[in-house]
């Protein structure tokens, strides 16, 4: 089940003075399973990007496949392509509407055609993977905190049962503990329903403790695809394009500069904290 | 000199009533807060969501009203209707999204939209105008449309519109949650000018704890009341408590408390990869070539 995009190209009011390209010949493969983080600064056109994956935009030309399947083909089911591929927008709370929490999270499975039960039992099953447990379902949605409303909205994408979630900017907003409780449950979902993960994000310290890819976007082309050890040494790269490496990789330059012996790819703080045990122990310590 | 910020026993209390208006429910926000800050001050408030911090600000510029003590601003009683359009010129605010806070069609605009409302006369307005958005790096922009601007651009916008009413203070309540890196650092680095060159008063909201290591003082919230206070180098020293309280601390702080766990000698509260440097130096000299 894996998504394929040929050179894709977005041009926002085209033929007008205000035409844009959002998006430069873009050539990419995700396969099955990845983690991926995709990064850029604002303007950079990570969001037409995402928007253009389940078929939200029509590409100005290039092509998408989905399982080998040209999206924009005449006749394309796009319900199935945007059950199969949930993006989950920022501020996703913002979308909450209904009288309570389960028939809200109910709704995307209700306008796939499903029955009543399928919806219900796909709904409780979201819910719950999201970490909202019974006592939340028949709230109002509105009562709920900021991180729970958040989760909800996330439990209605799921409900779909997306095979490759995108989430545009997940923890805006969240503090330090929202944000790891959202992250850590998108890997957990990731490990436990083997799905796919874009992660559009800001905070390069988030995507360097949970991509295993990294893709770096800037003026609508993709500007680095790697590991994110491999990315993050790019660090001045980095920098003239609004963005920056994790903080762990200049505190290991800066002491490296001054004489202290480590390796500076390692982007964890617990990465970071073994390879400064590990230069003092060789050096006797 | 009054204090900036006076607070004794504050009590905030949202109550939620049914369509009859009786009482249905009371949630506590503010829980007994003290608070004293002088003019001139850089004060950081972090605290997890719902730990109080936005009904706080919402109180420095009389939005809300205690439920009970009092709350001075500049010596001024928030609940004094007589002072309110005093205190909230004099206590800007400003708030998480930048596109909720602009209302002009062109820069100089929207800027100028503050002063004009008090009776400033246009000549002052425009010196106002120009002095603001000079002070933020905008004046280059300001024919501008605003939504042809960048998050941190705006974000400063909306700053200069606040420093056109020549505040003695400003609240900014999570200015920096929803813009990029490079926004982020325009609009600290803005708001630490101010504080430097204009000596205008800063209370900054946040959740990034890099940003709250410029402060004089930090407060830190939890359920309603402050939980710590002190320096960011003493602050930050707890890195436990922080954790209990859903916070982090800087992430160089946070690596030099492990490598402390670990077995090195290293002191707590480390700020920067400086304070790091010299610390390792001092711990590990044997560690280090050409030492």
């Amino acid at each position: 089940m894996s998504l394929s995009v040929k050179d894709l190209t977005y041009i926002y009011e085209q033929g007008t003075a205000m035409s844009v390209n959002a998006l430069n010949h873009i050539s990419l493969e995700i396969p099955d399973g990845q983690f991926i983080g995709l990064v850029g600064h604002t303007g950079s056109g990570k969001s037409t990007f995402v928007q253009t994956l389940n078929g939200l935009l029509k590409p100005t030309s290039g092509k998408i496949y989905w399982n080998g399947q040209d999206i924009h083909e005449e006749n394309y089911d796009k319900k199935l392509l945007r059950a199969a591929v949930g993006l989950v927008f920022q501020y996703p709370e913002h979308q909450l509407f209904e009288t309570d929490v389960i028939t809200d999270v109910m709704f995307g499975p209700k306008n796939l055609g499903l029955s009543e039960t399928e919806c219900r039992d796909r709904a409780k099953e979201a819910l719950l993977s999201v970490g909202l447990d019974e006592r939340c379902w028949t709230k109002s949605p509105f009562d709920l905190s900021g991180g729970q409303k958040r989760r909800a909205a996330i439990a209605g994408v799921l409900a779909m049962k997306p095979e490759i979630l995108i989430l545009d900017e997940p923890t805006a907003g969240l503090d330090p503990k929202g944000r790891d409780e959202i992250l850590n449950m998108v890997r957990g979902m990731k490990e436990r329903l083997k799905m796919t993960i874009i992660l559009v994000s800001h905070s390069m310290d988030d995507v360097a403790e949970y991509a295993d890819r990294i893709i770096v976007m800037n003026a609508g082309e993709i500007m680095m695809d790697g590991t994110p050890a491999e990315v993050f040494t790019h660090s001045s790269e980095l920098e003239e394009i609004g963005l920056s490496a994790p903080q762990m990789v200049y505190i290991l330059q800066y002491l490296k500069e001054n004489g202290l012996p480590v390796e500076t790819d390692r982007l964890t703080v617990e990465e970071a904290c073994s390879e400064i045990l590990r230069v003092c122990r060789d050096a006797g310590y | 000199m009054n204090l900036m910020v006076k607070a004794r026993g504050l009590i905030h209390d949202y109550v939620s009533r049914d369509e009859d208006g009786n009482i249905e429910g009371k949630i506590r926000a503010i829980d007994g807060v003290d608070l004293d800050i002088r003019p001139g001050q850089f004060i950081a408030v972090l605290g997890h969501n719902g730990s109080g911090k936005s009904t706080l600000a919402k109180h420095l510029n009389a939005l809300l009203n205690p439920t009970e003590g009092t709350v001075l601003i500049d010596g001024k009683d928030t609940t004094d209707e007589s002072e309110l359009w005093n205190i909230r010129q004099e206590a800007g605010m400003i708030f998480q999204n930048p596109d909720n806070q602009i209302i002009g069609q062109i820069v100089e605009e929207d800027v100028g939209f503050g002063p004009e409302n008090i009776g400033v006369p246009t000549k002052e307005i425009w010196e106002r105008v120009e002095e603001s958005l000079r002070a933020v790096g905008m004046y280059k922009y300001r024919s501008k449309s605003p939504n042809r601007l960048s998050g941190g651009q705006k974000q400063r916008v909306s700053i200069a519109g606040v420093i056109a009413m020549h505040p003695k203070c400003i609240i900014m309540d999570e200015p920096t949650a929803m813009l990029d890196p490079s926004g982020r650092k325009e609009v600290i680095r803005a708001a630490r000018a101010l504080n430097d060159v204009e000596k205008i008063t800063i209370i900054l909201i946040t959740h990034y704890m890099e940003e709250a290591i410029y402060a004089d003082r930090v407060f830190v919230m939890d359920h309603g009341r402050i939980a710590l206070s002190g320096t960011p180098r003493e602050v930050f020293s707890n890195v436990e408590k922080m954790q209990e309280l859903h916070l982090d601390v800087p992430y160089v702080t946070l690596l030099a408390h492990q490598l402390g766990r670990s077995g090195l000698k290293l002191p707590e509260g480390i700020l920067n990869k400086e304070e790091l440097k010299e610390a390792l130096q001092s711990a590990v000299p044997s560690a280090f070539i050409g030492e």
